[in-house]
């Protein structure tokens, strides 16, 4: 889950990362009043999407009244997509330089990893390797002041603003560890006079340790469809061809989308229906598949910890209770296959044991031999 | 010859009174895996398909000598248990849970190397000998023994390639798999260099996908191995910037593409499927 600007920022400063004095402001006379305690700010808002400056998401204004104004132009906005709801009214810095700060989870070594950079303001992935500084931290220990002073040097920082920044370093790695994050980012870490500043920040918390994590405000990302499947424990991304796909485990959803596409067929969409889905979540999974309104259905099971059975089950119940109006069209192998084969058999529907027959099935029951 | 698990593994099942360690307990009996105890701290002295509950994984080792587990405890408490099983003296230990937190996963990884434990997984179907031991979730009858070695990161697209492979009568050594999080105990190029130095494993089949470095990492390792690789590789058609339901299925910028994985695995000599039934011919071949 990714986390605003506002929340990412106020839990640095928490763990004691020093962030500008900022407001938060749903009304532009509360981005007003926000100006007037603040001084000189900057009106940002408050979406998960990159690059809002350019697109127009923030703007400065000297003067309260200019505040309100410009948060009168944001609050409201499209911005790629999310309607700007909130404004984070922010004090203006005036920043001599920028660096780059990040801990992140590293694959490769299975431990956290900093990224850090002499030249921030940009995209990680924009800066020449040979600038950036990377080191794993051992989980168990944690990251320690060495690390941190370690980290400092090799970015060329001395004195002052190395203690800074290892100071930053540390306290962000709490931040790290306490929400279970992805990924924490001071992007740019400004140098503002002799002080250290975390100028913009992201935080995204592991949806797997959202338990751990009640307290958190919710922040809902993706389409409408999107929320509600996630909501239903399923993976689900809309694409935008007409057959509806459902497969259990998202490799095997990702096959049946390249099988699917070899004969010609347009997914409409990935759902994962998940490792042991039992009967009530499978059928919650195929109504979503028919609220987009597709020409036709595939669904691809090979059943492991997902029992076949449970799935013809689940099949048979959504046809027998709304109906399923466009042609479907199943493979069904795996645990319990033979009986969930019979079952759908016994309620007039045919399943493949073959992923590809199923497929060209599919497609020429979507648009008619010779598609 | 089998790798990480054999005819001599005696496993332990933590979480065997719940609903997925019930059924799977009965499915690897049915396999033939030595199932020789299960942990529930709370139902100790009971009995599940005839194997002895225990209360805590150091019974099970004391008493029933078990050297393997496979954990089906819920996430939360997948953490408690892995720490449990290393501490008790467990040298194989199989997570199946998904959804495990990742900074849990890097924590058991860390233990499990400091005591010299092989992880499979977490979020992974397990591993499978055939004919030998089985430890985990999958379909007992698509398997049968063979040369081929198979890896996989995801669990439903390996079965579809050993369903292919033994349809076309070519059996499997062991079928590893690495599980879909971000953060595992065994990834491509381990499970690469067990198969390399197995005598019975003639082929290695190396089952991918979008998104992440592994498989170009993997490319690395091949380039030195003695024996052909066959990969199979998933996410040909998915758009760009779309998580496709693993943590790591998601293509940014030019990393991690389905042609970057290709381009990469043909360059070190492995012959690459993007279709399923494409497998077998190419193991085929390569076996000579």
């Amino acid at each position: 889950m990714k986390l605003y600007e506002y929340l990412a920022k106020s839990f640095l400063a928490e763990a004691g990362v020093p962030t500008p004095k900022g407001r938060l402001a749903t009304t532009p006379e509360e981005a007003e009043a926000a100006a007037r305690e603040i001084g000189p700010c900057a009106v940002k808002a408050q979406v998960l999407v990159g690059g809002r400056g350019k697109a127009g998401g923030i703007k400065l204004a000297s003067t309260p009244e200019e505040a309100r104004q410009r948060a009168a132009e944001i609050l409201g906005m499209n911005l790629k997509g999310y309607v700007v709801e909130k404004v984070w009214v922010e004090q203006q810095l005036n920043i001599d330089r920028e660096l780059y700060l990040s801990i992140t989870v590293d694959g490769q070594t299975r431990q956290p990893l900093v990224i850090a950079s002499a030249h921030g303001g940009v995209n990680i992935e924009e800066v020449p390797e040979e600038h950036i500084v990377k080191r794993n931290v051992d989980i168990t220990t944690g990251l320690l002041p060495f690390h941190a002073r370690e980290v400092a040097r090799r970015l060329g920082l001395s004195g002052s603003l190395a203690k800074q920044f290892a100071q930053i370093l540390t306290n962000m790695y709490t931040v790290f560890r306490r929400y279970d994050a992805e990924l924490v980012e001071i992007n740019p870490l400004a140098v503002v006079g002799d002080r250290l500043v975390a100028a913009d920040s992201r935080l995204n918390v592991e949806d797997d340790a959202l338990f751990r994590h009640p307290d958190l405000p919710k922040v809902e990302e993706g389409t409408e469809l999107e929320r509600k499947v996630k909501a239903a424990g399923l993976a689900f991304v809309q694409l935008d061809g007409d057959i509806a796909v459902m497969a259990n485990g998202a490799g095997m959803a990702m096959g049946t989308l390249d099988v699917l596409s070899h004969y010609g067929g347009r997914p409409a969409n990935f759902l994962d229906a998940g490792g042991g889905a039992s009967v009530e979540p499978t059928a919650q999974a195929i109504r979503f598949l028919l609220e987009t309104r597709p020409k036709a259905i595939l669904i691809n099971i090979f059943g492991g910890i997902t029992r076949c059975d449970d799935v013809a089950r689940a099949i048979i119940q959504v046809k027998q209770s709304e109906g399923i109006p466009v042609p479907l069209v199943v493979r069904l192998v795996g645990t319990n296959d033979e009986e969930g084969r019979r079952l759908l058999a016994e309620a007039g529907i045919h399943a493949y044991t073959d992923m590809g027959e199923a497929a060209r099935a599919v497609v020429e029951a979507a648009y008619g031999k010779g598609a | 010859m089998a790798v990480i698990i054999d005819e001599n593994t005696r496993v332990v099942v933590q979480g065997i009174t719940g609903n997925q360690g019930s059924f799977h307990t009965g499915q690897m009996l049915a396999f033939g895996t030595r199932v020789v105890a299960g942990v529930n701290f709370d139902k100790a002295g009971q009995e599940v398909h005839g194997v002895p509950v225990v209360a805590t994984v150091h019974e099970a080792v004391e008493k029933y000598g078990a050297n393997a587990s496979v954990v089906f405890v819920p996430a939360p408490f997948a953490k408690d248990a892995a720490f449990e099983a290393i501490d008790a003296g467990i040298k194989v230990l199989v997570l199946i849970p998904e959804h495990i937190p990742t900074q849990d996963a890097m924590e058991i990884m860390v233990l499990a190397q400091r005591h010299g434990v092989r992880v499979i997984g977490p979020n992974c179907f397990g591993i499978i000998s055939p004919g030998k031991c089985k430890m985990g979730i999958m379909p007992n009858h698509i398997y049968k023994p063979g040369p081929v070695g198979i890896v996989a990161r995801s669990g439903t697209l390996s079965y579809e390639i050993a369903y292919n492979l033994t349809r076309a009568g070519l059996g499997q050594t062991t079928v590893i798999g690495m599980g879909g999080d971000r953060v595992i105990g065994t990834n491509f190029v381990e499970a690469l260099k067990l198969f390399e130095a197995d005598p019975e494993t003639k082929v290695v089949v190396m089952v991918g996908e979008i998104g992440g470095i592994q498989e170009e990492v993997a490319a690395e390792y091949i380039k030195t191995m003695s024996k052909p690789v066959v990969a199979f590789l998933a996410g040909k058609a998915a758009p760009p910037g779309k998580r496709m339901g693993h943590a790591g299925a998601i293509i940014e910028g030019n990393r991690g593409t389905f042609q970057s994985k290709v381009d990469a695995l043909t360059a070190a000599g492995a012959s690459v499927a993007s279709l399923p039934w494409e497998v077998p011919e190419l193991v085929r071949q390569r076996l000579g």
